[in-house]
């Protein structure tokens, strides 16, 4: 069976023949994604199904990754970080090693980048390729997967020279997006409802995270995934936790993340959490390593209800996945969260502890209500932020750059007869 | 990349030249920003003036085809700004109630909505300084249209080939059709129209269906039945 048809099982077939048809243009087109790892992080994950997606569409698909030294990483770490808003210097001496290692890469891929039809450079890591590419053929593209809706101004400058001779770049959401001298796209992240984040557990995979957790089966329980940060304010929802618990006092609240060891800040926001958990054995603190993706889905699995209760937030696809999972969220009014979280029909937006508190109080004691808003989380999720939609939205953008920026592109074959319409 | 120079593109709308076959497109829309955003009423108001009409089409219609959900508070992004950035409920309830497919075109439907936001700023002069508590992002779409290859020769096949429409190319056929075709119809009864009065009680039955209220696969649900039970109540 194709990867395709994985896939046709949970979108229905339409889908498909819809991103056959998309694609029917671009048989044999050479697609090239550039970016900095295989393994790890949002961007990896989704060019390890969207490259195989492609090629199963008759697209010659490849994916390259850019190699460097730890100062190159040093440098792009820093603009990852700037472009959402930390005031970070970024020394010279990174910058010529960023410029170089752009350079030192672009002579390695040269012959496939100068030969592909699209490229698609994600993040500002290999975002410098192109100026090496003055007799490139084809369309160039940088994926945005940042917010960058307030970047520290000095770097967002600097890599602007970079984006700007780009023929079009994509953000997520229309409030992450710069402006930059080409059309400007805005097509939503997504998850893949195969990998094993998402993918449907046996019972039994679920059922073990009860013992491995000390988690008791028969109360109920809240989670929130996501990396000790202040943004993500865990320290808020154990103030939610505990407002709600005086009138559900078998409740208990799993905060799941990963252990932040290389940042200093994290170490800090987690000691906060450990000490505002103190005492009570029903706040479960898991440090979960980075691949833990079978267990973090069990984890939603077996939880009534899911939790993201950030202050800032990007597009949030833990919010996502656990709406995949057919949970209403509690999310903070924030960012992404609400183009997810439909107030009252896929879960509940909260600005404070007590706000949450209540709409907790209020699911748990309205069981029929978590299984209609989880019910309909899902629907929404498979309608609009499976891999699909956004491979959809990739080809309808290579279509558009192809024939420039009309608000209205038809295309019709040669050998068809005259459309009547 | 051979098979590209076997595309042409023709981006001039087409009407019906007469009761030929019925061509199944399709199509599939993609957001782009405009760098327009609005913080106030006001500023809205005046990047509403001239904004593309591509961005009023989006935020009335392009809902349906984008990451949407099926049952939204407001029916266009004007309307659920209004109510929850600039949170003035009586402008909202007015914005939400315009339906794009009672104007002749999008200009008209723009005026209506400058004069509503006029008259309300008539009404209660704070709302020309209050800031937004959320930013209002104009954005607009592009529409790639494109051939399913398959076709219909006779209007009862509607009947039968309507459950396999793709949502996408219900949204081509019954709401694109209104900005492209003559009488700002939907395709299938500009189509009905070409064989006369024949099929006239079947097109009085397709204009009761109100496409603002619908998601697309209710529509596709709503247009099978109607055909499915026109053609069945016909055939005997």
């Amino acid at each position: 069976m194709s990867l395709l048809d994985d896939y046709a099982h949970i979108t229905g077939d339409d889908v498909i023949a819809h991103l056959r048809q998309l694609a029917a243009p671009f048989s044999g087109a050479k697609v090239v994604h550039v970016n900095s790892t295989r393994v790890g992080g949002g961007v990896a994950e989704i060019l390890t199904k969207m490259v195989p997606l492609m090629q199963e569409l008759g697209i010659d698909t490849s994916w390259e990754v850019i190699t460097g030294e730890s100062q190159f990483f040093e440098c792009t770490k820093g603009m990852h970080n700037t472009l959402q808003g930390n005031q970070i210097h970024i020394s010279d001496t990174l910058l010529k090693v960023y410029e170089q290692t752009n350079a030192n890469n672009a002579e390695s891929m040269r012959e496939v980048l100068t030969e592909a039809d699209f490229v698609f450079i994600h993040d500002p890591q290999p975002a410098a390729l192109l100026q090496h590419f003055p007799n490139r053929k084809g369309k160039w593209i940088w994926r945005c997967h940042i917010d960058a809706s307030h970047p520290y101004r000095p770097v967002w400058k600097y890599l602007r020279q970079f984006i700007a001779p780009y023929n079009a770049s994509i953000f997520s959401l229309a409030a992450f997006a710069r402006e930059l001298p080409h059309p400007i796209y805005l097509i939503p992240p997504s998850i893949d409802p195969l990998s094993d984040k998402n993918i449907e557990l046996k019972p039994g995979a679920i059922q073990h995270v009860y013992e491995r957790y000390s988690l008791d089966p028969e109360r109920p329980l809240i989670l929130q995934v996501s990396r000790f940060d202040r943004f993500k304010d865990p320290v808020g929802v154990i103030e939610a936790y505990r407002l709600a618990k005086k009138y559900i006092p078998s409740l208990q609240l799993v905060l799941a993340g990963g252990e932040a060891t290389d940042d200093p800040e994290g170490s800090i926001v987690l000691s906060e959490v450990q000490e505002a958990a103190q005492g009570d054995p029903d706040i479960h603190i898991l440090l979960l390593p980075s691949d833990a993706h079978l267990e973090i889905n069990a984890l939603q699995r077996v939880s009534n209800i899911i939790l993201q209760k950030s202050i800032r937030e990007g597009f949030g696809l833990t919010v996502t996945e656990a709406m995949w999972k057919a949970k209403p969220v509690i999310g903070g009014d924030v960012g992404g969260i609400r183009l997810q979280v439909i107030d009252h029909h896929t879960g509940f937006l909260a600005n404070t502890p007590e706000g949450a508190a209540l709409r907790i109080r209020y699911l748990l004691n309205q069981p029929d209500k978590i299984n209609e808003m989880g019910n309909k989380a899902r629907i929404f999720v498979r309608d609009n932020f499976l891999i699909t939609r956004h491979l959809r939205e990739y080809l309808t953008l290579m279509v558009a750059l192809l024939y420039g920026s009309q608000d209205r592109i038809e295309l019709s074959r040669s050998n068809l007869q005259p459309h009547q319409r | 990349m051979t098979s590209l120079e076997n595309v042409h593109i023709n981006t001039a709308s087409r009407t019906g030249d007469g009761p030929g076959p019925f061509f199944i497109k399709d199509c599939a829309l993609v957001a782009l920003a405009t760098g327009k955003r609005a913080r106030m009423l006001q500023e809205f108001r005046n990047e509403l003036i001239d904004i593309d009409e591509s961005s009023i089409y989006h935020h009335y219609w392009g809902g349906l085809m984008l990451a949407h959900f099926d049952e939204p508070e407001f029916n266009n992004d004007f309307a659920a700004w209004i109510r929850h950035g600039i949170h003035d409920v009586i402008l909202a309830e007015r914005i939400a109630a315009l339906d794009p497919s009672d104007f002749s075109d999008l200009e008209s439907l723009r005026q209506e909505m400058i004069e509503l936001i006029d008259m309300r700023i008539d009404e209660c002069e704070s709302l020309l300084w209050m800031r937004a508590t959320l930013q209002f992002e104009f954005i607009r779409s592009q529409i790639i249209v494109f051939d399913t290859t398959r076709l219909l020769q006779h209007p009862t096949n509607l009947a039968s080939a309507i459950e396999h429409f793709s949502t996408t190319s219900i949204f081509y056929h019954f709401i694109d059709a209104r900005r492209r075709t003559a009488h700002a119809n939907d395709d299938f009864s500009d189509w009905l129209a070409g064989f006369g009065a024949e099929f006239e009680p079947l097109r009085e039955q397709i204009a009761e269906i109100d496409p603002y209220f619908s998601s697309l696969t209710e529509l596709r649900t709503q247009l099978a039945r109607i055909f499915q039970t026109y053609f069945r109540e016909t055939d005997s």
